[in-house]
């Protein structure tokens, strides 16, 4: 059975054991007019089989699925003819390739050599084996489950705590696995990094100063080491954030003012969902934008007064990336705006201030620290920013804070050093795991920094 | 108030009350006009914000519609035995590998008789998508009586001719590589005279797949790729989220721990979304060895990132029901998950539900985590499971933005409308559930 016919049927299974195990409940005290004997609901005891058989069965389908495949590459590659056994790693993993393409049928068989082909076919004998048994086990254990859950059902077992006490159990593991998601973040991101970091020392990394990760295909070439200093990058990424905030802050905490304390409440309620609209517009769509409309804009408009303005140039991405991030500032201002208590406000109109000198005397600097921790959130959001760089902003890594040259990001670097065809183990796309870790750096700290300022913040007047 | 204290400065003789008032007044229209600056800055900043939406928009429409329309061409086809089938076997393994083209040449040339010469036939064919063929392949294996017969069809034009009608590329950039010559152009008016050259709604933009030809680029696949990463997201996201919000906010206790578990939570939802990208290619490509360009991996990856925002929203829709409902269920004898199940639950269910829309609206705009689980490939066949390769529908975009043919920007405007279709029900959806099933309590 493929996995998926294996997942229904263990469903049916588990049904099956619903139902068994409710009518076995009653049977045991004889029948639904002795119910009271019973310690939980019929319906309590069905569920409890029906977890105990599919608990277990799916533990061992999730495990059994997640290393068949590297199970199976390893067995195949144990019998590959010697001259292809002993070929350094590298070009292994490249005949595993091959082997996996003629499986999977994106290269017709006929073209591949014969020794591949034979893999191939091993291959693909195994993975039936392994379906075989797969289904085999995994019913068993079923079945298994279910009888054993059975069997111990009597008028004394309390199948309600025990259900709860599992049900709980997988609450928490669910909640476990935003946890597991960071762990996961971090180790899949250190363990690169340090790999790239035994070959390039991370002083040179971190501090040097030009970036030119092509490395040579063959050792003798010219320039084979390749140049890893990623300060052209960080600088590229603070430019084009910095131009981003220079739109976003402005723009955004205006808007926040303006909405919060001026606006009529039905000029509000349209007006607010307008804005947000540009959060939920997806990024690709603004570097699209930024690229096709403003890049172009932005250099005839350079050439009519004189300025040479390249056309992927870091003032567009920056202009766009700020528009993106407008209703990130107003929101989370206006969130803060409206958290002062009105008696501050009251205070200041008594003491006979205009409206904008409360605003400005009063309400703002006691929303500052959370205005401050909304725009460290925006900032963190603008560095990791993807698409619209991608799009907008170049690949030359130029160490300029001229806004009209083209610069690149460390998002930028990272898409291109791991999109296209890669072997996993080159300083090049170990690279981007090591700008991976940098990144998730700086926006960890941002994010920590910011969600602390904006919790002491709302402690302060709760 | 610094204004006023300088104001307050002291002064050698007391003023009469009548400079008091003057004094006061100039003040007063000093701080008014600065009131009036104030509102007026926020009131553009606010109009700046809405003026972007709108010209985002507009030039997103502007240059995207006219993808549903298409330049087709109608032509005389006959369906020559001799060409299709010369064995006369009718078998489909022959009239799949016949030459249909020829029938596509042989059709223009009855359409203009006087043309001779290999140079002018390949201009004349050009007009007419190489797509054309493959139409005409696709119309014979459905319905093989046809060979033998005559049929007037229309038929995809070239991306030239179709960016000529649209004027989106004038007359006079003709003789430029790859565009239209004079000749080309004489011919394009007489078919359009003769009523045999128009723009039709543009079906082919909907049923095909990706195509290196911008005339037969269509968005099916990357709406397939993205339908199923989405499911399988939805699939996994909304349990899982659901499962983790009520035993954040029903059962765990409070300590170091649970906190530590919400921390995390928070800090996940504002990672950036490449860095998700990294893991999947780490964890589920690298270390799991699933497959590269599938939806699978895809709605993993895109699981890890829309956990945080449907936790968060459920979290608060569970926080919203009052405890009283709670307390009633257990003095009824509920036990605590029963009350969470049958009380607590459908009360939060309309907040949650708004929640996970949002959470999917973001996931299907989601591009940069795509992007490093090899979501990019070129990918002709339509999708049909969780496992093929597939691409989604803002990574299609993005290849195509990236593409140097003109008739694309045209195509990835398109994209976009379509995207931006998808996200506008959601999101309408979202709002009206929330319209429809909030309740103040």
């Amino acid at each position: 059975m493929t996995p998926a016919a294996l997942l229904v049927a263990l469903v049916a299974l588990s049904f099956v054991a619903y139902l068994t195990g409710r009518a076995r409940s009653l049977a045991v005290v004889g029948g639904s007019r002795r119910i009271h004997d019973l310690h939980s609901l019929p319906a309590h005891y069905g569920m409890l089989t029906a977890l105990s058989c599919a608990l277990p069965a799916l533990a061992v389908l999730g495990l059994w699925l997640a290393f068949q495949d590297s199970i199976i590459a390893g067995l195949v590659a144990a019998q590959l003819p010697e001259r292809l056994r002993n070929l350094p790693p590298e070009l292994l993993g490249l005949v595993m390739n091959d082997v996996r393409n003629v499986v999977a049928g994106s290269v017709p068989a006929e073209s591949a050599e014969p020794e591949i082909r034979a893999a191939a076919a091993e291959y693909v004998r195994l993975q039936g084996i392994g379906r075989a048994m797969l289904t085999a086990i995994v019913l068993a254990v079923g079945i298994a489950g279910l009888l054993v859950a059975r069997s111990r059902i009597s008028p004394q077992l309390r199948a309600r705590n025990a259900v709860e006490r599992i049900v709980q159990g997988l609450l928490i593991a669910c909640s476990l696995v935003a946890v597991l998601t960071t762990i996961g973040i971090i180790l899949s991101v250190l363990f690169e990094a340090m790999r790239f970091f035994a070959r390039v020392p991370w002083y040179e990394f971190l501090f040097g100063l030009t970036w030119s990760p092509q490395t040579a295909i063959r050792a003798d070439q010219v320039g084979a080491s390749g140049a890893f200093g990623a300060v052209p990058l960080f600088v590229g990424t603070g430019l084009i954030a910095a131009i981003a905030m220079l739109v976003a802050v402005p723009v955004g905490l205006f808007s926040a003012v303006y909405l919060a304390e001026y606006a009529h409440p039905r000029f509000r309620a349209w007006a607010k969902p307008v804005l947000e609209v540009l959060a939920g517009v997806p990024t690709v769509v603004y570097g699209f934008f930024a690229a096709i409309t403003v890049g172009p804009f932005l250099r005839t408009w350079g050439e009519a007064i004189g300025l040479d303005v390249s056309s992927e140039s870091a003032l567009a991405a920056g202009l766009v990336m700020g528009v993106m991030i407008i209703p990130f500032v107003s929101s989370l201002a206006d969130d803060m705006i409206t958290a002062v208590p009105q008696s501050l406000r009251d205070g200041a109109y008594a003491l006979g201030a205009t409206k904008s000198e409360a605003i400005r005397q009063v309400v703002l600097p006691a929303a500052l620290p959370g205005i401050v921790g909304g725009i460290l959130l925006a900032i963190s959001r603008a560095i990791g920013e993807t698409m619209i760089v991608v799009m907008a902003a170049g690949l030359a890594a130029n160490l300029t804070l001229n806004p009209f040259e083209a610069v690149t990001t460390v998002t930028v670097q990272i898409v291109t050093l791991l999109v296209g065809d890669q072997e996993f183990d080159s300083p090049k796309t170990l690279a981007a795991f090591a700008l991976g870790l940098v990144l998730f750096v700086t926006t960890l700290a941002l994010n920590v920094l910011a969600l602390h300022i904006v919790r002491k913040y709302r402690e302060q007047y709760e | 108030m610094s204004s006023m204290s300088e104001e307050g400065k002291p002064v050698r003789r007391p003023r009469t009350p009548r400079e008091t008032q003057e004094l006061v007044e100039r003040s007063l229209r000093r701080r008014y006009g600065a009131e009036r600056r104030f509102r007026a800055y926020g009131l553009c900043a606010v109009i700046l914000g809405i003026a972007f939406v709108a010209f985002l928009f507009a030039t997103i429409l502007a240059q995207g519609v006219s993808v549903f329309r298409q330049a087709y061409v109608q032509l005389d086809v006959f369906y020559d035995p001799e060409v299709i089938d010369p064995s006369g076997t009718r078998r489909e393994d022959d009239l799949r590998l016949a030459d249909y083209e020829a029938l596509v040449r042989t059709a223009l040339r009855a359409e203009f008789p006087g043309i001779e010469g290999r140079r002018d036939v390949r201009q004349l064919t050009r007009l007419v998508s190489s797509g054309a063929a493959h139409e005409l392949q696709r119309r014979v294996l459905a319905n093989p009586g046809l060979v033998g017969q005559r049929e007037r069809v229309w038929l995809l034009a070239s991306a030239d001719v179709d960016l000529l009608l649209k004027g989106e590329i004038a007359r006079d950039e003709i003789g430029e590589e790859g565009r239209l010559s004079e000749e080309q152009l004489a011919w394009i008016d007489t078919l359009r005279e003769r009523g045999r050259l128009e723009l039709r709604f543009n079906r082919t933009f909907f049923v095909n797949g990706d195509s290196r030809e911008p005339e037969q680029a269509g968005v099916r696949g990357a709406v397939m790729g993205s339908f199923f990463t989405l499911l399988l997201t939805l699939i996994l996201s909304f349990p899982i989220g659901v499962a983790a919000a009520v035993y954040l906010e029903e059962f765990a206790p409070r300590n170091r721990w649970t906190d530590l578990i919400e921390v995390n939570i928070n800090n996940l939802a504002a990672v950036p979304s490449i860095v998700f990208g990294l893991l999947g290619l780490a964890v589920f490509i690298g270390f799991f060895g699933l497959p590269r360009s599938a939806p699978l991996v895809g709605a993993l990856v895109l699981t890890l990132l829309t956990l945080p925002t449907i936790i968060i929203a459920a979290r608060a829709a569970l926080k919203a029901v009052p405890p009283s409902i709670r307390d009633a269920a257990l003095a009824m004898g509920a036990s605590p998950i029963q009350t969470v199940v049958h009380h607590v639950l459908p009360l939060a269910m309309p907040g949650i539900l708004t929640g996970t829309i949002i959470g999917m609206a973001r996931a299907l705009g989601e591009t940069a985590p795509l992007l490093m689980i090899g979501m990019v490939a070129f990918i002709v066949d339509v999708p049909s499971g969780f496992t093929d390769p597939a691409t989604a529908l803002p990574v299609q975009i993005f290849l195509w933005s990236d593409s140097p043919e003109r008739g694309f920007v045209e195509r990835t405007s398109g994209a976009i409308i379509v995207l931006l279709a998808f996200l506008i029900v959601m999101n309408t959806a979202a709002v009206l559930l929330r319209r429809r099933f909030e309740r103040r309590w």
